[in-house]
């Protein structure tokens, strides 16, 4: 069976995002939270793209005016124990 | 959007959506107006986690019954909400501790939950990752039926649910007024139309202090900022859920395998910022490893705030305001109100569709800050 991945993070398909919009989840925050979409590693850069685009195609929103999440730090993934040391080099 | 219904609640978290769910299911005709979307507010950004030691009777009994709903609610709303019983560690650093600890499990084994007292030793044993000396615990209370539910999941399934049973659920949806006649709630004014109705549940989360006051009712409610964190996904390590009161910290690893976990920023004061910090992130990593200094090697992904809605005894405000009828909190949370959702749910839909009110009830109306002796939640953490 054909399955394009949208998000290779969590493992999600043009088919999840399509079937979760017929559900009404309509916006990406909320798409987020139901499929898990940039909530891996690379943090949505490879999704958030492609999951406006199949906004767009599915609901007629312009993917310019979809609002994007929340960028927060951060940016790439940090140890822990990076983040710990922190203090002590100051 | 419906222009009448028997009741309108004011916000799409968990325990609007599970209210929705459960009026619907007594036949009354309910409207659910949510700014955002579902979720979108304290419920999606809590830490999942499903308590039931608590220091005050009514947290803990509301927490147990609440469990003992989570435990077929899945099987009720017939979705997955990933409820998982993996317990909660909560440290114990000191003899005060111990002794309220003590006290804590007394009150709480009186409710007829399961809860010990564990000796250092034993607590690798419920969580092999710990470092007991490097956390400075004396001890540990352990309850295995305590554990996690899946916020989003949760509240989109009381939602549908609730859909289902003729619920009429509006997002993206604000309301711009309350009109009141004789001392009655009269009608809900939003930007989509005005829905003419008897009675408003006001469980705007941090925002019901604002849509209170449009009606001149003052809810002592003070929004507190959080922040909390993600690793990435691991192989399953524990299943338990630590905290301590004393750190503030927690965390868990939830169903995917990542770790989330939280604790307050020392300076916070209250208010309404959402940006987090970078203090957070340094004050967590040190608190964590020094728990499990395994972690040190994990990668963290993610950080985000919430609030939490804090009321004077870090209790919840439920019921009908003495001032206004057909006026109902289901707000003041102050950081536990995922957990005892399914409670709170069934004894505001017992109130609003039977008339028929409870002790516990009454011990949290709004009524109780007006008199001097309030009973303060002791045990509090993030």
């Amino acid at each position: 069976m054909k399955r394009s991945i949208v998000c290779r993070c969590e493992d999600i398909s043009e088919e999840d995002v399509l079937s979760a919009i017929d559900e009404g989840y309509t916006d990406i925050e909320e798409l987020r939270k139901k499929l898990r979409i940039g909530m891996g590693p690379c943090q949505g850069r490879v999704c958030l793209q492609l999951v406006a685009r199949i906004l767009e195609k599915k609901t007629g929103k312009k993917v310019a005016t979809i609002p994007l999440p929340t960028v927060r730090p951060p940016l790439v993934p940090v140890s822990l124990g990076t983040l710990a040391s922190e203090k002590d080099e100051k | 959007m419906k222009n009448k219904a028997d009741v309108v609640i004011i916000g799409g978290g968990v325990n609007g959506c599970s209210l929705a769910y459960n009026l619907s299911k007594k036949g009354l005709d309910v409207v659910v107006v949510e700014k955002k979307y579902l979720a979108s507010g304290a419920t999606g950004a809590c830490g999942a986690g499903i308590r039931q030691q608590w220091s005050t009777k009514e947290n803990a009994s509301l927490a147990i019954q609440s469990v003992k709903i989570f435990e077929q609610l899945s099987c009720e709303l017939g979705q997955d909400i990933e409820f998982r019983q993996g317990g909660y560690l909560i440290a114990i650093h000191d003899e005060n501790e111990m002794k309220q600890a003590e006290k804590n499990v007394t009150m709480q084994r009186s409710l007829g939950l399961r809860v010990d007292i564990l000796p250092p030793e034993r607590i690798t044993q419920v969580v092999p990752i710990l470092d007991v000396t490097g956390m400075k615990a004396i001890g540990a209370t352990f309850c295995p039926t305590d554990g996690h539910a899946n916020p989003f999941k949760t509240t989109f399934a009381y939602a549908d649910a609730a859909r289902n049973l003729g619920a009429d659920i509006n997002t993206h949806t604000t309301v711009v007024g309350l009109k009141v006649q004789k001392k009655s709630i009269h009608a809900v004014m939003t930007d989509k139309g005005t829905i003419q109705t008897d009675v408003v549940v006001n469980a705007a989360g941090i925002d019901s202090k604002t849509l209170a006051k449009m009606v001149h009712v003052t809810l002592p409610l003070t929004p507190f900022r959080k922040e909390i964190m993600a690793t990435e996904r691991l192989q399953p390590l524990f299943e338990a859920m630590v905290i301590s009161f004393k750190d503030g910290i927690y965390f868990s690893q939830q169903k995917e395998g990542q770790i989330v976990g939280g604790l307050p920023i020392p300076e916070e004061k209250g208010g309404y910022r959402t940006m987090p910090t970078f203090a957070f992130l340094e004050h967590m990593a040190q608190t964590l490893t020094m728990y499990a200094p395994v972690l040190k090697h994990v990668n963290l992904l993610r950080h985000w705030t919430g609030f939490y809605d804090v009321t004077p005894d870090a209790r919840p405000i439920l019921g009908e305001v003495k001032e206004l009828n057909g006026f109902v909190q289901c707000n003041g949370f102050s950081g536990h109100g995922f957990m005892i959702s399914p409670m709170v749910s069934q004894l505001l839909t017992k109130l609003i569709a039977e008339g028929k009110t409870s002790e516990v009830l009454e011990s949290l109306n709004l009524e109780r800050f007006k008199g001097k002796n309030i009973d303060k939640e002791l045990s509090v953490v993030g």
